[in-house]
């Protein structure tokens, strides 16, 4: 048995790694003057870059632990990778930001360091009250972080309404975790399977189960009709924080939706998969025609992540035929990379034309910017391609792939409602182009090396691996689920 | 014994009542209370089914949920007392600065 232990504990290795680096962060920080927060800055980094060695020392291995509690296969792995990097790039966009709008403290770094545990966590949880204390574990955290601009009354109403409409949507989670448990007796994956298999389950307790559990998890990643709180939250909320959640969460997110409903609720597919139809056509339409009316950025790219959010679950609907699963999960997987750098590369922008007291934040304030920056400017243009899906960027070989899936799965009617979704997201994508190169205007911007690297790094990492996709899209393929 | 079916039905009134609770009361605290409400009528289940199938797992998550649930009145409590400082007031209509 204590062998089975000391096994269990070496397969969240990487998360015990960080976690304790945050805790041991949070005690350092004490010691650091106000002025030098640099450096808590700095260790955070080196905290997300040793759990990224430890990961790496060990890819391909698949093991685990706790009982089933915990599974660490390729798909976690390949989660757990994307969700560090983001962390990374969300620590380069943080430091300049939070100090000259006045909100740097240490606890920023330590909170983000445990909402990034969590979020692995969710991708490695392959039982359903391991995915509650995940989901928890990274949005608590979260809410704080969203509030961390105290007392701007913007940041405080965001993490209010993140909390309530948060703790609103763990609810449904748990009650749905606690019907499935009364259907199948157990609330891990692999028994779940066992007892479907045995044909023992209640059909319908699953059923409510699983489609309570969609609604919770849904919450989280945004998809209409429960998107309500992302506009405000992504507005109000600090941008750094903003940028790092609408990868973060949703990656989190989806990795949960994935894994419950790909390996344990294939029995409820046939009622499921409407469901999911109609979520994934409604969350498309609604977030790419809001979006064509708004004025400030950041609610503008709030309803784009909802309309992405859409795209990637347009890949979960065919969840339930066994031979396109595989594809759901690999095309899922790509379009969270895809969507992770251009949302990075985007945001980078966003930060660097932002002024104190959240001004230059309107679509009139970039008006100019080609002219003035070029660099920066360019860099935006390719987020926006991306973000539309038009090649080369990756963000159209993401779409290509999640379009693929889709037709593969039957689906003709939805990927055609995808493609005419992008359609309409060209409008306001592309005048955020028009407004940059074609108008007359003295937009403010700020030099920092960190902001400039990950906006050159995200765009470029958007032109090049789209034209070198190979190796990605292998590595995403590779990322199956295993269930034992 | 009490039948499994009865437990069910009032935690699904429980439930339905705290959902309902979230969406029409507008004092923050009140709709924090329908929250709780919720996650305790999803105790309730877990506790009743695993009184009917003899097994010890359903009534340990609920101290899970518990404990969780516990964390989150930590932070929640602590925004709704930040927000009231600065509005002096925690009706969740007139917390509305944000609009597009």
């Amino acid at each position: 048995m204590p062998n089975d232990l000391w096994l269990s504990i070496g397969a969240i290795l990487p998360i015990i790694v960080l976690a304790v680096w945050a805790c041991l962060l949070l005690l350092v920080d004490l010691f650091i003057p106000a002025q030098r927060k640099g450096w808590t800055a700095s260790l955070a980094a080196v905290g997300l870059l040793i759990t990224l060695a430890v990961i790496l020392s060990r890819l391909g291995q698949s093991q685990s632990g706790f009982g089933g509690m915990v599974m660490v296969d390729n798909f976690a792995n390949f989660l757990s990778i994307l969700l560090l990097a983001s962390g990374l790039a969300a620590i380069a966009l943080s430091h300049d930001y939070l100090q000259r709008t006045g909100i740097e403290r240490g606890e920023y770094y330590v909170l983000l360091l445990f909402s990034i545990s969590g979020m692995m966590l969710m991708g490695m949880a392959s039982d359903l009250i391991m995915v509650f204390l995940a989901l928890e574990l990274l949005s608590i955290p979260l809410y704080v972080l969203a509030g961390i601009a105290v007392p701007r009354l913007n940041s405080e109403e965001a993490a209010i309404k993140y909390f309530l409409l948060g703790a609103f949507a763990s609810g449904f989670l748990v009650y749905g975790t606690a019907l499935v448990y009364g259907a199948s007796g157990s609330t891990s994956i692999a028994k779940i399977v066992q007892v479907i298999q045995a044909g023992q389950h209640n059909l319908t307790l699953l059923l409510a189960g699983a489609g309570l559990i969609l609604v919770g998890l849904g919450f989280k990643v945004a998809v209409a009709p429960f998107h309500m709180w992302t506009p405000d939250v992504y507005q109000g909320a600090p941008s750094s924080v903003t940028a790092f959640m609408a990868v973060g969460a949703k990656a989190a997110g989806f990795a949960a939706l994935l894994r419950i409903f790909v390996l344990a609720f294939p029995v409820v597919s046939l009622d499921m998969t409407p469901v999911l139809w109609s979520v994934a056509a409604l969350t498309m339409i609604l977030g790419n025609f809001v979006a064509i009316a708004q004025k400030n950025i950041k609610r503008l790219l709030a309803y784009s992540s909802i309309a992405h959010a859409g795209y990637i679950l347009m890949a979960l609907t065919p969840y339930g035929q066994s031979n396109v699963s595989a594809d759901s999960v690999a095309s899922a997987l790509f379009y969270l990379v895809a969507y992770a750098l251009t949302n990075f590369a985007a945001w980078a922008v966003v930060i660097a034309l932002e002024q104190a007291d959240e001004r230059g934040l309107e679509l009139s304030d970039y008006a100019g910017l080609g002219r003035k920056q070029p660099a920066l400017a360019a860099a935006m243009t390719v987020a926006m391609l991306s973000f539309t899906g038009v090649p080369p960027t990756l963000g159209f070989v993401g779409k290509f792939f999640l379009f693929r899936t889709v037709i593969e799965g039957g689906f003709i009617g939805l990927a055609l409602i995808g493609v005419l979704t992008s359609l309409v997201s060209a409008y306001y994508y592309l005048r955020v182009v028009v407004i940059m190169y074609m108008q007359e205007g003295e937009p403010v911007v700020r030099r920092d090396g960190w902001l400039y690297a990950t906006a050159f790094v995200s765009s470029i990492g958007v032109v090049a691996l789209s034209i070198f996709a190979g190796p990605l899209i292998a590595l995403a393929s590779r990322a199956i689920l295993n269930l034992f | 014994m009490v039948p499994i079916q009865y437990y069910t039905a009032l935690s699904a009134i429980l439930f339905t009542i705290g959902a309902l609770g979230v969406l029409t009361r507008r004092n923050a605290i009140i709709v924090f209370m329908s929250v709780e409400l919720m996650l305790n009528s999803a105790n309730l289940v877990f506790v009743a089914f695993a009184r009917s199938f003899q097994s010890i797992n359903g009534q340990v998550f609920v101290f899970f949920v518990m404990a969780v649930a516990a964390a989150e009145v930590a932070v929640g409590l602590a925004l709704i007392v930040a927000i009231f400082r600065s509005k002096h007031n925690i009706n969740i209509d007139q917390i509305n600065n944000l609009r597009g």
